[in-house]
């Protein structure tokens, strides 16, 4: 047996996640990352410029609206700040699920005419998700140096690095939903309708719009505990503000549920991609 | 190496994962409450509906080093068979063993992209086929020259024309290391030269370089020129494997249909025959025991048509067409007849087959009336009666070729005259 063996049996008797074969396709999902992340913005007008845009308007709005209009406290961080900073990192994390929710049917023009790991493709919409993030930050550094210069308020400058600890966390968190999602939406097209609206109302139920200590009720304290992309929001802010309330229960049960989703995810992913190109 | 072992694959038809959630609910909530599927087909027997076998039972052991050719009508199953063994889809039962790398060429220029230009797009084509990145880099001259597009290699591909993206495509393709080569007719466009480019290209990796080629194509002459061995496919099993020769002979002869006559009572007309004055019953051949005929004889035919109302000057063209139903000549019968409202006629008639190469004909009898324009009306259109030609070949006559020569023996050409010449050779 060479090392390029391939046994296909159509009833496999182990797993095989197959992320060797990604790991190896590395150049690929380097290079579709940035096709896609070029195309995406070619033709536009604004062009790249949208990127820089569209969370600003969302990040002003929120501010507009639950900031000022609700009212809702920001633990003492300038609104502006925690506005920007809580679209940007929700935002990592929708795209990566938004993008991967329909991997079989944006790709099956590659899918169906030749073979490379199907997982590439999710993986490199992490990858561009997290450009897109970074990007993002640019503008919420430029607001803290200047909150800074005028002494209003420090952020703590440590925590820009820290935060990138979370990016392969949540994108690993991103990526076991999306493609568990993904799995299910190559059968029944109308989960496709409904995977934006779940995203937005995940968003409400995660502290993005406002610190978890401003949600006074008990029971629904414990509701958005459960949501494992509150520990990162949390810590996220952590990092950056210095305050936020995680403590080191929620941060294990987020890893671990993490753990848990991406392999169920995985695991489905790699059981739809042997048949899928025959439903779709 | 490729080892197919007891391989079968199944496709559900009609109805079958419901497409959405809903209908999904529905057939299952019917299913509970002991009623009929509101989803279901009504033609499907079983719950989730019919099951058809796209290849059934299929063992093949392809060495390093062979060129195998896969041969079949549409639908039989060979595409089928280059997705299992290039991994785009899965076996329902059995197993697939594969030693080497595989270049799938199912389509040439897959995930090229029209924005990005024929230097990124090689990037990414290489890269998606399995390259490294440093390996493009090492490769990427020869690519473009191999190609002949360094002209237009910093143009997006969308302004490139179709043989220059397909040589684009074919070039990427043809520099990746793999000890197998698949390919799914994507010969059948391009020009000439590009053709026996490509053809010549897998040639060599066989024959030189000892890597494995699979190609499926309806061209019977590629497969001559290209392939060691190949298989015959029908109706998803796998009828026959070894000498292309034989291979070819028997694919084609499955398509020859043998019929000495036809009954047109359920025979289908095409679609745009909207006006059917006239309706063909039946056709037969006459004095014949068989449809092989040879030199000086004649195919003589005898039709049974009736008509709705009065026809005047039904004439008759007998269009004649190669196995591979391109045309080939058409014989035309002026005037033959007047046809009244109810009338019920017999006619024979009879055409020559000298002009024919030896080989398989097909025919279409198609009626038509012309209007005072002298425009043509076509009233009945109907596949006829095939024949097969066979010359009776004089010593040292050669046998026909017909990709080259065609299928017609043209007459008449004479030598009037040799005699020494004086003009100075250059």
């Amino acid at each position: 047996m060479s090392e390029h063996h391939v046994h296909i049996d159509a009833n496999p008797k182990r797993v095989d996640l197959q992320l060797r074969d990604v790991w190896r396709y590395r150049d690929f999902v380097w290079s579709y990352t940035r096709t896609h992340f070029a195309k995406k913005y070619k033709q536009t007008i604004l062009g790249p410029l949208w990127l820089l845009v569209n969370p600003m308007i969302n990040a002003l709005m929120n501010l507009f609206v639950f900031g000022m209009i609700a009212g809702i406290g920001t633990s003492g961080i300038p609104k502006l700040l925690f506005y920007i900073a809580g679209q940007g990192i929700w935002a990592f994390f929708a795209s990566i699920v938004g993008a991967c929710a329909f991997t079989f049917a944006a790709n099956a023009h590659l899918y169906g005419k030749v073979w490379f790991p199907r997982l590439c493709i999710p993986v490199s919409y992490i990858m561009t998700s997290a450009a897109e993030f970074l990007i993002q930050m640019v503008p919420f550094l430029l607001c803290a140096v200047y909150y800074a210069l005028t002494g209003t308020y420090v952020i703590r400058w440590s925590g820009l690095l820290l935060m990138l600890l979370l990016l392969p966390w949540l994108g690993a968190l991103g990526l076991g939903v999306g493609i568990l999602v993904s799995s299910m939406t190559t059968k029944y097209r109308d989960l496709g309708l409904l995977v934006g609206l779940v995203i937005r109302f995940w968003m409400y139920a995660t502290p993005v719009v406002y610190p978890l200590s401003e949600v006074r009720y008990s029971f629904l304290q414990k509701w958005i505990r459960l949501n494992p992309v509150t520990a990162v929001v949390e810590l996220f802010r952590h990092f950056l503000f210095g305050v936020g309330e995680v403590s080191p229960g929620m941060i294990g049960y987020s890893l671990v549920l993490t753990v848990l989703i991406l392999a169920a995810g995985i695991f489905s992913f790699n059981r739809i991609e042997r048949s899928f190109m025959d439903t779709v | 190496m490729i080892d197919i072992r007891n391989v079968d694959k199944q496709y559900r038809i009609g109805q079958i994962n419901g497409t959405t959630l809903q209908h999904e609910l529905q057939s299952w909530w019917a299913r509970k409450q002991g009623r009929d599927d509101p989803n279901r087909k009504l033609s499907s027997k079983g719950q989730y509906g019919d099951l058809f076998y796209a290849l059934k039972d299929i063992n093949l052991q392809i060495a390093p080093g062979e060129a195998v050719g896969i041969i079949g009508a549409n639908g039989a199953g060979k595409s089928t068979l280059l997705k299992l063994i290039s991994r785009i889809t899965s076996p329902t039962t059995g197993t697939i063993d594969i030693d080497g790398r595989i270049t799938t060429m199912l389509e040439v220029g897959t995930g090229f992209d029209g924005e990005l230009t024929g230097k990124e797009n090689i990037y990414f084509n290489g890269t998606l086929l399995g390259m490294r990145k440093e390996e493009v880099d090492a490769k990427i001259d020869e690519i473009i020259a191999f190609s002949g597009l360094e002209e237009f290699i910093d143009t997006p591909v969308k302004r490139y024309s179709s043989g220059m993206y397909m040589k684009l495509g074919f070039a990427v393709a043809a520099h990746l290391n793999s000890e197998i080569i698949i390919v799914d007719e994507v010969l059948a466009v391009g020009d000439n030269d590009f053709q026996n480019k490509c053809i010549r290209y897998m040639k060599e990796a066989s024959s030189l370089h000892g890597r494995t080629v699979l190609c499926v194509s309806h061209n019977m002459q590629q497969i001559r020129k290209l392939c060691t061995r190949c298989v015959v496919i029908d109706q998803g099993h796998l009828i026959f494997d070894g000498d292309p020769e034989e291979a070819i002979r028997i694919y084609l002869h499955q398509s020859i249909r043998e019929e000495l006559m036809i009954d047109y009572k359920d025979v289908a007309r095409p679609s745009w025959l909207t006006d059917q004055p006239l309706f063909l019953h039946s056709v037969c051949f006459l004095n014949h025991e068989n449809n092989l005929f040879s030199d000086a004889e004649k195919v003589c035919i005898r039709m049974v048509c009736s008509a709705a109302k009065d026809i005047m000057g039904v004439s008759l063209r007998i269009e004649i067409r190669d196995t591979f139903d391109e045309a080939i000549g058409t014989f035309i019968l002026y005037d033959i007849a007047d046809l009244h409202e109810g009338e019920k006629k017999e006619i024979v008639l009879e055409y020559p087959v000298k002009d024919f190469a030896d080989g398989v004909y097909n025919a279409v009898y198609n009626f038509f009336v012309r209007d005072e324009l002298g425009n043509n009306l076509n009233i009945e259109n109907v596949p006829g009666l095939s024949f097969q030609v066979k010359r009776i070949r004089a010593d040292g006559e050669l046998a026909w070729d017909h990709h080259y020569w065609g299928n017609i023996v043209l007459q008449g050409a004479e030598i009037l005259q040799i005699t020494d010449a004086d003009i100075p050779l250059t």
